[in-house]
């Protein structure tokens, strides 16, 4: 009895020694799989995501994570130190919850990945007093308010159904009056079906539906210098010739994809392949008007909670310093800090 | 002295549990877990809430409270609505309509199983069939060829409770003593006569025991629908808040959820035993 309870001492600490003998820290990031995001699965393949973070002396776990609102509710829980979403996500989940995000790097705008596909119905107007199925607060729901106001038209004026993601194209292709509302890659291979159209996508609202990496505002620099480093790094590779056969190749795979369906897929996706480009982009005035019609939305559709009495309730902070909504609340800020360091090449 | 050695040694001593409480140590007893999760939930959502104010996974009781009332005596702005009743309303007709389908269904079906060895022939296999197929793995497969509608998500509350019930009735059925079967054909009542004057009273309240019994999987087969396709719904709603986490809303929701539960339950067992009593006398 004496002797085992001393074994058990012993080998608890040494391995309490031997944990303790790590000096790197270690951080976690969450992403789902969306053409704009595969890039970071293959940074950690082809070992860029490893130097930048051995450059920096920390130790970078990239997860990935089968739900897509499960790896931002995870990021808001604390899991996470960063993970990938859109803008509307951002600031609809961590930011109303409370968590300070930083928009860390603006990967893509999605230029056609997001669209409304018909069996019959031509235009926008048709879609009166019909049933349309969509994933309900998301950026496809987002889509159509603009589509929609964009034509003087009314959500009013349809029946919304809540359809999972999961099973959105399958109902399209088989029910002869089904109106949709969703994204790649299921969009794409929805609208094969015979007699679809797509009336309306995101290439008519450009730099409206943002993808980015999102860390919490207090993570240290170094985390964010490396992630920074290692994106632009795969941006490049994504533009040389050679290299970007073999990233591409290595993307599709690990998507289910076909080669052409991921080039066809990344056509739709605006990618900011230079740092400078993205830096830019997060100073222009577009952006506000953009984030303003995204809260707008937001609270109009009350995903700011209960608690929130106006769009104000929340505040984002952009490059040159102004504040949209509550200044004493500022939740979301968009940096172009690191994405310019990157431009300069002082990462 | 001999008998006090024997009792001690009948139960385990472990915190005076071996004794029968009494009535006030009884409620006590069955309080107590209650009152631990709300009291370690309570510390969980202050500990979350000191970090962070603006914390979502576990609101306060009164970040409950009022989402709650707002969803249930506020009007929704858009559809003009009061959301907690036409979720409600929406639900109960769906699982209630599904339920009653199932159990008339499998009352009829069951029965005649029971007493005719030809439907038995005809349908026992394929309903055993029917019922190992898990429900949930065949939900895709119904939004596809019924459609995003009412019927669909009706249709997987039915698929997932008749089978059941179906086969219960045919059991309990087949017990009834084939004597009596046989003495009221020679006392002249018809096929029709046995099967719905005599038996089928019989079975009766068997029948309103398993569809209270079935329930439980009636409301994960709803919610499981509500969840996929649904405008509408107790389990819509839940999951459509889920994607900003609004858990102020999904757990009084949840709470409604087991509360309707437990009254259709309740109501069940003491119209059975208002209804039936010799039911309830004969089971012991």
């Amino acid at each position: 009895m004496k002797k085992s309870i001393i074994a058990v001492i012993v080998l608890s600490m040494a391995f309490f020694s031997l944990s303790c003998g790590q000096q790197k820290k270690e951080y976690r990031i969450a992403w789902s799989h969306y053409t704009g995001w595969e890039p970071w699965e293959y940074a950690e393949h082809a070992g860029i995501l490893k130097k930048w973070g051995d450059k920096y002396n920390i130790t970078i776990k990239l997860e990935r994570i089968n739900d897509y609102i499960e790896s931002i509710n995870l990021y808001t829980a604390g899991k996470f130190q960063g993970c990938a979403m859109t803008n509307m996500d951002a600031l609809t989940i961590p930011a109303v919850g409370g968590v300070d995000s930083t928009v860390l790097i603006i990967g893509d705008y999605s230029n056609g990945n997001d669209g409304i596909i018909t069996r019959g119905e031509k235009s926008l107007k048709d879609l009166k007093g019909k049933k349309v199925m969509l994933v309900q607060l998301s950026v496809s729901h987002y889509l159509l308010s603009r589509a929609l106001d964009m034509n003087g038209m009314q959500e009013k004026e349809m029946t919304l159904i809540n359809t999972s993601d999961a099973e959105i194209g399958a109902i399209f292709k088989t029910q002869k009056d089904a109106i949709a509302v969703t994204w790649n890659p299921i969009l794409m291979n929805a609208v094969k079906t015979p007699g679809a159209t797509m009336i309306f996508d995101s290439s008519k609202i450009p730099g409206e539906i943002l993808d980015l990496m999102v860390v919490h505002s207090k993570a240290p620099d170094e985390l964010k210098k490396a992630l920074t480093g290692a994106w632009f790094e795969t941006m490049q590779a994504l533009e040389d010739k050679e290299k970007m056969k073999a990233a591409v190749e290595y993307m599709a795979a690990n998507s289910g994809a076909t080669y052409d369906e991921f080039i066809a897929q990344l056509k739709t996706t605006a990618m900011f392949y230079k740092a400078s480009d993205a830096a830019k982009f997060s100073k222009e005035e577009k952006l506000k008007k953009t984030m303003d019609y995204v809260r707008k939305f937001s609270f109009d559709k009350g995903l700011f909670g209960k608690a929130a009495a106006s769009a104000d309730y929340v505040g984002i902070e952009f490059p040159d310093g102004t504040v949209l909504g509550d200044k004493k609340n500022v939740k979301m800020r968009f940096d172009d800090k690191y994405m310019q360091m990157a431009a300069e090449g002082k990462l | 002295m001999e008998d006090k050695i024997f009792s001690e040694l009948r139960y385990p001593k472990f915190f005076g549990f071996a004794a029968r409480p009494s009535g006030k140590l009884k409620l006590f007893l069955t309080a107590l877990p209650f009152i631990l999760s709300i009291a370690i939930y309570f510390t969980a959502s202050q500990i979350r809430h000191a970090e962070n104010p603006g914390d979502k996974i576990l609101p306060t009781f009164t970040q409950m409270g009022e989402a709650a009332y707002k969803m249930a005596f506020e009007i929704d702005p858009r559809t003009g609505e009061r959301l907690m009743l036409t979720d409600t309303l929406s639900s109960m007709k769906r699982i209630l309509i599904g339920m009653i389908a199932a159990s008339l269904l499998g009352l009829i079906i069951g029965l005649n199983m029971g007493l005719f060895p030809g439907v038995e022939a005809l349908s026992s296999v394929f309903i055993t069939f029917i019922s190992i197929i898990p429900p949930l793995s065949i939900l895709p497969i119904l939004f596809i060829t019924l459609g995003v509608d009412e019927f669909a998500k009706i249709m997987l509350i039915f698929i997932g409770t008749f089978p059941l019930i179906c086969r219960d009735i045919f059991l309990t059925v087949k017990k009834i003593p084939q004597e009596q079967i046989t003495k009221s054909l020679t006392l002249g009542a018809s096929q029709f006569q046995a099967t719905y004057g005599i038996i089928m009273p019989q079975v009766l309240p068997r029948l309103i025991d398993t569809t209270r019994l079935s329930f439980g999987a009636a409301w994960l087969f709803l919610i499981a629908a509500e969840a996929i396709v649904s405008d509408s719904g107790l389990g819509y709603r839940i999951f459509l808040v889920r994607r900003y986490l609004a858990m102020d809303i999904i757990i009084p929701y949840v709470f409604l959820i087991t509360f309707l539960g437990f009254v259709i339950d309740w109501s069940l067992k003491k119209f059975v035993a208002s209804r039936y009593s010799w039911y309830i006398q004969s089971k012991g």
